[in-house]
């Protein structure tokens, strides 16, 4: 049914009709919203959940991990400062390989303290072994949440998926979404059946601690299926788009890549705005194009150097910093390109802090780029920078 | 000659063979809690001496269904399963008890334990406490009791050791309101075990703060344990307290020993006795005891 909502709205309608058994957050903004969906949805019947209100969201993880642990369909939200309280369980979770989906919503950190948007937040935890989707609008986060439980369950993977979703430009917007039928989602997704839970009839010692005899297989078999779920991330969205008839991309999308000589690559709702450039800019003649890096990991390198080799050159823009090192994304970009094509890529800082993206910032990162620059930060303003 | 094999009961809970320190309080104490709990029950296990010395992969000391994620999570794990259960339809016949150390609860897992009890789930949180983290070298937690030595408050010539009193956490817990308290001791069985099986009876948060002495991190030989451990209560410096819907409603009368007498046989204590100050503090130790014979009536 098609409806004009906010993008929180969106996800928590998504996330209840996966039918979770039990939802446990910590109010953060740009967060809020969803989970306050969540609260009224429970309060009023519609959903029936156990939702746990908790006291930090050390321990909104840690209650989702119990939860799956025990055999249940589980989820949680976060943000920014939440998601860094939530790390230290979030390694936890993927290394013991419980299922979680989890709202990942994109907000800077601190300091300096910015509630606005940019994704060093996510970024900051892509090392942890969950996996991650980038979503481009409201409708992709909602179609992704139904996508994230099906992958993490799926007995090839095992492993958490965090949706991330740009704060406020999505999560705060209002834009027209398709929502599903609940039957439909129940035919897509059945319910959780877990390949062992906590129950005294059949006894299971989960988070025993392992010796350097066995800790580095336990992280290779981790590894491995970490990059193996990309095929069902692929799968599943193929599964998806027979079934709800809609394709937003698998591990990434193109966009006028065929013929370009310059392609941007970007995750979440950048990739929205660059597609209105590469409109404009083609109706002006130039030939660009754009990669929309959907899922950020496991890291797509092959499907992005196939999508990228026939340009002339490839600018990243990137709202997350690896600070004292380069470009997050540019660099694994370049790591995955290497020996296989030799197309420079620049990469570009763009929107820190929820610094509007506009054309002329991408026309400024590509004029740049095509300089020869390959790492700056876009837009910086000489004002402020004289007054620090 | 025909042995006979070694067999064991699983529904037990914990098992033998695991690899605590001869004279461990803290194994002898799960032992006996689990021996009310099982076989019907979840065990959720904060990191800890306890988690390491149950669970070497591939071994597992543990009967029933066991998880144990991180060092100050367990009253929030426990929170989950207990959550899931519940929807499941599977918490009318199964138990939910959280385990952690004193650092795992008093300390860094505080605020998790504060926030499972005023939610009102229905798990027995046991607190194992040796005063101290043990599993990392014996360094002070917020449980070790004043004037004690560990290897972060050492006694040196300018130092008598810990500088605080133990942090009165069951006292803590019990102002939460909740419906039932207890502190209890491995060298009381017949007392712990009657408390877990109260506690067990109870639907909605419990907690139990058993004091389990141990030998290498207190320093006096192995056989001493519950020898110990019957000091600590008998001095009146580890009261057992009963305490329901936030009142105390029943203790354990003691005898009244001077504290030296608990005190004397610890490596953790012997700077005590050696110069003048040492004496002094003794004292002051001795009004500590004093003062929760007062305040919880322990005087027989
Ligand atoms: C976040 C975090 N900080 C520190 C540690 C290191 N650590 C592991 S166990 C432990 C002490 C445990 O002490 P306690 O809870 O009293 O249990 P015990 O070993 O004494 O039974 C510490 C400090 C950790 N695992 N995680
Ligand atoms: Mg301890």
């Amino acid at each position: 049914m098609r409806k004009m909502i906010e993008g929180s709205r969106a996800v928590a309608e998504a996330v209840a009709l996966c039918r979770p058994d039990v939802i446990s957050a910590y109010p953060i903004t740009p967060q809020t919203h969803i989970v306050e969906d969540l609260s009224q949805m429970v309060a009023d019947g519609q959903l029936d959940a156990e939702y746990i209100r908790v006291e930090s969201e050390h321990s909104a993880a840690s209650a989702c991990l119990g939860a799956v642990a025990a055999g249940s369909r589980a989820y949680s939200a976060t943000t920014s400062q939440g998601m860094m309280l939530m790390i230290e369980v979030l390694y936890n979770i993927a290394g013991m390989r419980l299922p979680l989906v989890i709202t990942g919503v994109n907000r800077a950190l601190s300091a300096p303290l910015s509630i606005w948007n940019d994704q060093q937040d996510t970024m900051g935890i892509r090392d942890t072994g969950w996996l991650q989707l980038y979503a481009e609008n409201s409708q992709d986060a909602l179609d992704m949440h139904i996508q994230a439980y099906k992958i993490a369950e799926d007995d090839r993977v095992l492993l958490p998926v965090m949706v991330c979703m740009d704060g406020f430009v999505l999560t705060h917007t209002y834009e027209s979404v398709d929502m599903p039928e609940q039957e439909q989602v129940d035919a897509f997704l059945p319910r959780y059946n877990p390949l062992y839970r906590l129950d005294p009839e059949d006894p299971y010692t989960l988070g025993a601690f392992v010796g350097p005899e066995a800790y580095h297989e336990v992280r290779y078999v981790l590894q491995q299926d970490c990059l193996g779920a990309k095929e069902v991330v692929k799968e599943v969205a193929r599964d998806f788009q027979k079934a709800f008839g809609r394709w937003s991309g698998d591990v990434i999308d193109t966009y006028h890549c065929d013929d370009a000589e310059t392609i941007v690559v970007a995750l979440g709702t950048l990739v929205g705005t660059l597609k209105d450039w590469v409109d404009a800019r083609r109706a002006e003649g130039q030939k660009v194009g754009v990669v929309k890096l959907r899922c950020f990991r496991p890291f797509p390198g092959e499907e992005l150097v196939e999508a990228v080799s026939g340009a002339k050159q490839v600018v990243v823009l990137e709202k997350a910093v690896s600070v004292g090192a380069q470009g997050i994304v540019a660099s694994e970009l370049r790591s995955a390109l290497y020996g296989k094509a030799t197309v420079p890529v620049a990469c570009s800082f763009v929107g820190l802090g929820g610094r509007d993206i506009t054309f002329d910032t991408i026309d400024e990162a590509c004029k740049r780029a095509g300089d020869g620059e390959t790492e700056f930060f876009a837009g910086l303003r000489t004002e402020v920078l004289e007054e620090a | 000659m025909a042995t006979k094999p070694f067999t064991y009961d699983i529904s037990r809970g914990f098992l033998p063979g695991h690899r605590a320190c001869a004279g461990c309080g803290q194994a002898a104490a799960v032992r006996m809690v689990m021996e009310i709990a099982a076989p019907n029950c979840v065990v959720t296990n904060a990191t800890g001496c306890l988690e390491v010395f149950s669970t070497p992969y591939p071994e597992s000391a543990w009967g029933v269904p066991w998880l144990h994620s991180l060092f100050e999570n367990s009253a929030s794990i426990a929170s989950g399963v207990e959550a899931a259960l519940r929807k499941q339809g599977r918490l009318e016949n199964t138990r939910v008890l959280a385990f952690g150390g004193d650092g795992g609860t008093v300390d860094i897992g505080f605020g998790a334990l504060s926030g499972m009890l005023e939610r009102g789930h229905d798990i027995l949180y046991v607190c194992y406490d040796n005063e101290a983290y043990m599993n990392t070298g014996v360094q002070r937690s917020g449980a070790t009791p004043y004037a004690a030595s560990t290897t972060t408050s050492p006694a040196g010539r300018a130092s008598f050791g810990e500088d605080h009193p133990k942090k009165n956490l069951p006292a803590i817990c019990a102002a939460h309101g909740i419906p039932y308290v207890a502190t209890a001791s491995m060298a009381f069985f017949a007392d712990l075990k009657r408390k877990v099986r109260k506690a067990l009876g109870i639907r909605g948060p419990k907690y139990i703060h058993v004091h389990v002495p141990c030998p290498p991190g207190w320093g006096y030989p192995e056989k001493d344990t519950v020898e110990i451990g019957k000091l600590a209560v008998e001095t009146g410096l580890f009261p057992l307290v009963e305490w329901e819907d936030g009142e105390v409603t029943r203790v354990r009368k003691i005898k009244r020993l001077p504290v030296e007498e608990y005190l004397k046989p610890q490596r953790r204590f012997r700077h005590l006795f050696r110069t003048e100050e040492g004496k002094a503090k003794l004292a002051e130790i001795q009004a500590i005891a004093d003062s929760n014979i007062e305040k919880y009536g322990l005087a027989g």
